[in-house]
């Protein structure tokens, strides 16, 4: 049907062609949008439990219309902006922030060949577009003439090029074991007859751990939220913003989130790869994607690491700003770095090898 | 014209527009965003060329990196920026003068030659690889000696800088960490036994 659909819109010549290419654009970011929405909801239930409440149980059957709810009340909201706001930049800032964090979807492999954007240099241009999201928060830090805000943007910005060098180089070690920055190739790389042994997670495991810890603080999430800590800043850098422009926000950091959750199972966790790959070879209906791979295992794994985010929100307190980049500088830094060699003689003496 | 001819066009003009508006907007804020614009018009035309790697490593040390530091510190500057710029006319001859030197020297440097002798085919095509790791090979199995002598002068210049401009004050706070986390409950509180005295009483 698919198929048919591609053949009789690429009929039409160019035309058809971006009518095409748009539809594969929505097929992805409609679903993250949605996946955002209720990802929040899902938060919102996690940590109730995790603290002993029920979390939102009022709208819908089970509270699962509240994410809707909330968007409504901020789109119908009034967007205020302060008089002393820099008006251009203080507009500009929410839709740098959310471009960057969708735009890094279209490279996401979800399995075989089901990806919008193939690229070969893919895990350089993932880094880039993600570095570039910190410029809506320092913009919109700055653009609000308030001192909180500056302060969250000041901070925000830190932190987000500290953590960029330590996931650089789990990205690097990645890179050294495939020989490739193709993501697709990145995960057959992980294939093989030895189970989720196969997978990266295990010659790489500081990197894994570290990739995540980084992923966390370059979002600014619990524990790293310095950027909002709104016991110190208020709310940081999106102070000032309300109604849809905060709504965009909010978009741009769960999008982030899910994506460095996609990212971790993609180049760590052997993407849509089975854990059980090798072990068992039947054939069967429906349900041979559980032992042979496929996408929904790219779903599952990513789900558990989302849940992560979750989990370290609700467990644990928000670090202190120090801390923060002693972690980063003093302690990641120098791990990653003693890694990368370390993956290197890994891959030369050929303890690791690429699909086996 | 060919679409890539278009968008060649489009970017380009972008750049050369972006470029002057770094050095004519007021704000000294949009002027470094207009730098960021330029850099990531420049990034595009190079991926028109083929050169996938140059335009990912421009976005992403000079947009993502580079450009982030500059911000921050031309976000905490306040300088009166009008009184910077009072002689903007004044010295602007001397300026054209500067520019047209350089322009020249560089057009001599490499112009000259380039549109003598014609562009020979991309090498990476040639060997049937990407542009990637075309210059992945080159770099670390034709020149290996060269770049690690580059990457080596660029670690010194990086300790040199940081040695340099680092200040040891005294009488400064500073906490350590691993000692904070060390603590014990023994080394902050102090537990004293007393008995329980009313007022007016005298403890036995």
């Amino acid at each position: 049907m698919i198929d048919a659909m591609r053949d009789g819109l690429l009929g039409y010549g160019d035309a058809g062609l971006v009518v095409w290419l748009l539809l594969k654009v929505l097929v992805i970011a409609v679903p993250v949008i949605i996946a955002v929405a209720m990802f929040v909801y899902w938060e919102r239930k996690v940590i109730g439990w995790m603290h002993v409440r029920l979390g939102p149980t009022e709208i819908g059957p089970f509270g699962l219309l509240q994410a809707f709810a909330d968007v409504f009340k901020l789109l119908f909201k009034e967007v205020i902006r302060p008089t002393t706001a820099n008006k251009f930049l203080f507009f500009l800032a929410p839709l740098i922030a959310l471009v960057p964090s969708f735009a890094a979807w279209s490279l996401v492999p979800f399995d075989a060949g089901m990806v919008l954007a193939n690229v070969n240099v893919g895990l350089l241009l993932l880094l880039a577009l993600t570095s570039l999201g910190v410029y809506g928060i320092i913009l919109a830090g700055w653009a609000s003439n308030s001192r909180y805000a500056m302060l969250g943007a000041m901070r925000a910005a830190a932190q987000t090029i500290s953590y960029e060098i330590p996931m650089g180089f789990a990205l690097v070690s990645v890179m050294i074991m495939t020989g490739s920055l193709n993501l697709s190739e990145i995960v057959m790389a992980q294939a093989g007859t030895k189970g989720f042994f196969d997978w990266y997670w295990l010659p790489l495991l500081p990197m894994f751990v570290i990739y995540f810890i980084s992923g966390v603080a370059e979002t600014n999430r619990s524990p790293f939220d310095m950027a909002e800590g709104e016991s110190e800043i208020v709310a940081g850098f999106h102070v000032e913003y309300s109604g849809s422009a905060f709504a965009i926000f909010f978009l741009a950091e769960y999008a982030n989130m899910i994506l460095i959750a996609f990212l971790a199972t993609v180049l760590f966790m052997g993407g849509w790869l089975s854990p059980l790959q090798g072990w068992i070879t039947a054939d069967v209906a429906w349900i041979d994607w559980i032992w042979k791979g496929g996408w929904q295992w790219t779903f599952i794994k990513a789900f558990c690491f989302s849940f992560f985010y979750l989990w370290f929100r609700a467990t644990f307190p928000r670090y202190r700003y120090d801390q923060i980049m002693r972690l980063g500088w003093k302690v990641f830094i120098p791990i990653t770095i003693a890694w990368v060699v370390v993956a290197a003689c890994l891959k030369y003496f050929g303890l690791v090898t690429i699909g086996a | 014209m060919t679409f890539e001819l278009v968008c060649f066009y489009f970017f380009a003009t972008v750049a050369g527009i972006a470029a002057l508006s770094v050095i004519s907007v007021k704000n000294p804020v949009v002027a470094a965003l207009c730098l960021v614009l330029t850099f990531f018009s420049m990034a595009c035309v190079w991926l028109l060329a083929q050169a996938e790697f140059l335009a990912v490593a421009l976005v992403l040390v000079y947009v993502g990196a580079v450009m982030v530091l500059f911000l921050f510190v031309v976000m905490m500057l306040d300088v009166d920026f009008t009184a910077v710029r009072e002689g903007f006319v004044r010295f602007l001859p001397v300026g054209v003068l500067v520019a047209v030197v350089m322009l020249a020297e560089m057009l001599m440097m490499i112009g000259v030659r380039t549109l003598q002798t014609p562009a020979t085919a991309d090498p990476a095509l040639l060997a049937g690889m990407s542009n990637m790791e075309w210059l992945g090979h080159t770099l670390f199995r034709d020149f290996l000696l060269p770049f690690e002598i580059a990457s080596l002068i660029l670690t010194v210049g990086l300790i040199a800088a940081v040695t340099l401009t680092l200040r040891k004050r005294t009488g400064t706070k500073i906490q350590k960490p691993s000692q904070q986390v060390r603590v014990r409950r023994e080394d902050r509180i102090r537990l004293v036994k007393m008995a329980a005295v009313k007022k007016g009483e005298v403890a036995p």
